[in-house]
């Protein structure tokens, strides 16, 4: 005797079969990549942060060597150069280095010599710009010509490019990796979308002669494989954050080095990614779904 | 039986299929269908009979919208297919029930979802169809198997259950291509039964079958398929009610 089938509790089964074992590998496959996409972007978030401070600290920061004047001892022609100096506008402090400063700088040429006091070794004036509206290298040359002093200013020009474009390139770098991953997961739930229209293409021969639009039918894919990515973004996502706690926590109080100085604000940069993982898959599966559809008519 | 040849038959507006210098081929492969000229007037019964492999299905799968022609015209509803594109073929396919040869149940529904899912492919809702998709189960002699699943239906459950699922949203051509080759003489009887019922509520109905006893005792008019070309088979004696 058949159970009885009470027609006012039937609720609708899915127009798709239960999830496959095939969508198990896609969640794993889907959660490595969205992992590697997130440590990506942290990664370039902790770069670009220590950039931005090496930049910010050479960008403040000008070194004058001071040359001088017949009869005029090295120690006055500094303090000369940092009076003339320190009333440049952009200028915020301006501090005439120790004799054992310069000293220091020759000794791995000249060797430990006895009498180092009695040669010309030029000294340095340190010059700390104002953050806001730093002083450029003319002005202060400008201010020291005034003053009559003969000095070379350093003011650090060349290795800020340097960094700068170091920075740009791992932001670059990164951006190029994240949209490679973003294209690899789009790839494999193209790829998965397509097996799983060939596993159901029983079902959606009968949707379609049944009158379901092509767009209706792609829409089932796409909700699939959307909640499935999704669901690896989470676990990637996930992944990534732990990931960077440990890089945080154990990396001592500036992350893993202060070369990668991960913040606990760079782990935020994670929270969309299931998003974004669902995104990408809802387009490739839409996109492949329509063509496949349409292909079979 | 008398054969008369159609393909000159005239154009008539009110036709709900209308076929003119249609011909049809897989890929490369020759013509299946050659120049096929006809029409199925609105309310008309008609057997589809042939030798296998004449085209029978194709036919069908023309009219159906599951496969184009290579060559000619082909309306429905008055309508040219070839220009139904978007929302208009599946419209077109709503209109249409259609009782396949591998029956083309979804294994993974019950025979409740099976029956029900051209109506909730229109989007209805189901507290609209629930008493009506049962009362037709029920009709078709599974009321006791609603729950089912395919796998578990013997051969004529299935075949009703897909007789079911073509009539469900009462259509105005109802196809069905040899529904009564897996039952017994007595079911398909009764299968036949349904199909007149359904044409008598005003369903345009096409049969293809090899069952020429049931063709010969129905006195329903034939067309024969052969040699890609078609013939307008007169009936033989009264109609089997």
């Amino acid at each position: 005797m058949s159970e009885i089938f009470d027609p006012a509790r039937w609720r609708p089964a899915p127009f798709l079969p239960e999830a496959e074992t095939r969508d198990g590998y896609l969640v794993f496959v889907v959660a490595v990549l969205c992992f590697l996409a997130c440590m990506t972007a942290i990664g370039v978030l902790a770069a670009d942060r220590a950039a931005r401070g090496w930049s910010g600290q050479l960008a403040e920061e000008a070194t004058v060597i001071v040359r001088p004047r017949p009869g005029e001892t090295p120690d006055s022609a500094a303090a000369r150069a940092a009076e003339a100096m320190a009333g440049v506008e952009g200028v915020a402090e301006v501090r005439a280095l120790e004799p054992e400063k310069a000293y220091e700088l020759v000794r791995p040429w000249l060797g430990d010599v006895a009498d180092v006091e009695d040669l010309p070794v030029p000294r340095l004036v340190a010059v700390h710009l104002d953050a806001k509206r730093p002083a450029t290298a003319t002005e202060l040359k400008a201010a020291l010509k005034t003053a009559g002093i003969d000095g070379i200013i350093d003011d650090h020009t060349l290795w800020l490019k340097d960094v700068r474009r170091a920075a740009g390139m791992a932001r670059g770098m990164g951006a190029l990796i994240f949209l490679l991953i973003a294209g690899a997961a789009g790839a494999a739930v193209a790829f998965a979308t397509r097996a799983g229209l060939a596993a159901q293409r029983d079902v959606v021969e009968v949707l379609h002669l049944t009158g379901a639009e092509d767009a209706f039918i792609a829409r089932l894919f796409q909700f699939r494989f959307a909640r499935a990515t999704a669901l690896a973004g989470l676990i990637g996502a996930g992944g990534a954050i732990l990931a960077g706690a440990v890089l945080r926590i154990f990396g001592g109080s500036e992350g893993l080095t202060p070369a990668l100085p991960v913040a606990w604000s760079d782990l935020l940069a994670v929270l969309p990614c299931p998003l974004l993982a669902a995104a990408v898959a809802a387009i490739a599966a839409r996109v492949t779904a329509l063509r496949l559809i349409q292909d079979m008519q | 039986m008398s054969r008369n040849p159609i393909a000159s038959s005239a154009n008539d507006p009110d036709e709900v299929v209308r076929f003119d210098d249609v011909s049809m081929r897989y890929g490369r492969g020759p013509e299946v269908l050659r120049d096929l000229t006809f029409g199925l007037a609105p309310g008309s019964f008609h057997f589809l009979t042939g030798p296998s492999g004449a085209g029978k299905s194709s036919l069908l799968k023309l009219i159906y919208l599951a496969a184009r022609p290579s060559k000619g015209l082909i309306h429905l509803f008055g309508q040219d297919v070839a220009n139904a594109e978007g929302s208009a073929r599946p419209e077109l396919r709503r209109r249409i029930g259609v009782v396949f040869q591998d029956l083309l149940l979804l294994d993974h529904m019950s025979a409740f979802d099976n029956a029900a899912l051209p109506l909730r492919i229109a989007g209805l809702d189901a507290q609209e169809y629930r008493g009506d998709v049962a009362e037709l189960l029920t009709w078709v002699g599974l009321g006791g198997r609603m729950h089912a699943l395919p796998p578990t239906l013997a051969g004529g459950e299935k075949q009703r259950l897909a007789i079911a699922r073509a009539v469900v949203n009462r259509p105005q051509i109802l196809l069905a291509d040899e529904p009564t080759s897996n039952v017994d003489h007595e079911m398909a009887l009764r299968i036949y039964r349904l199909f007149v019922e359904l044409n008598r509520l005003g369903a345009t109905v096409l049969i293809a079958t090899h069952d020429q006893d049931l063709v010969a005792r129905s006195g329903r008019p034939a067309f024969h398929l052969e040699n890609g070309k078609l013939d307008l088979l007169a009936p033989q004696g009264p109609a089997l009610a």
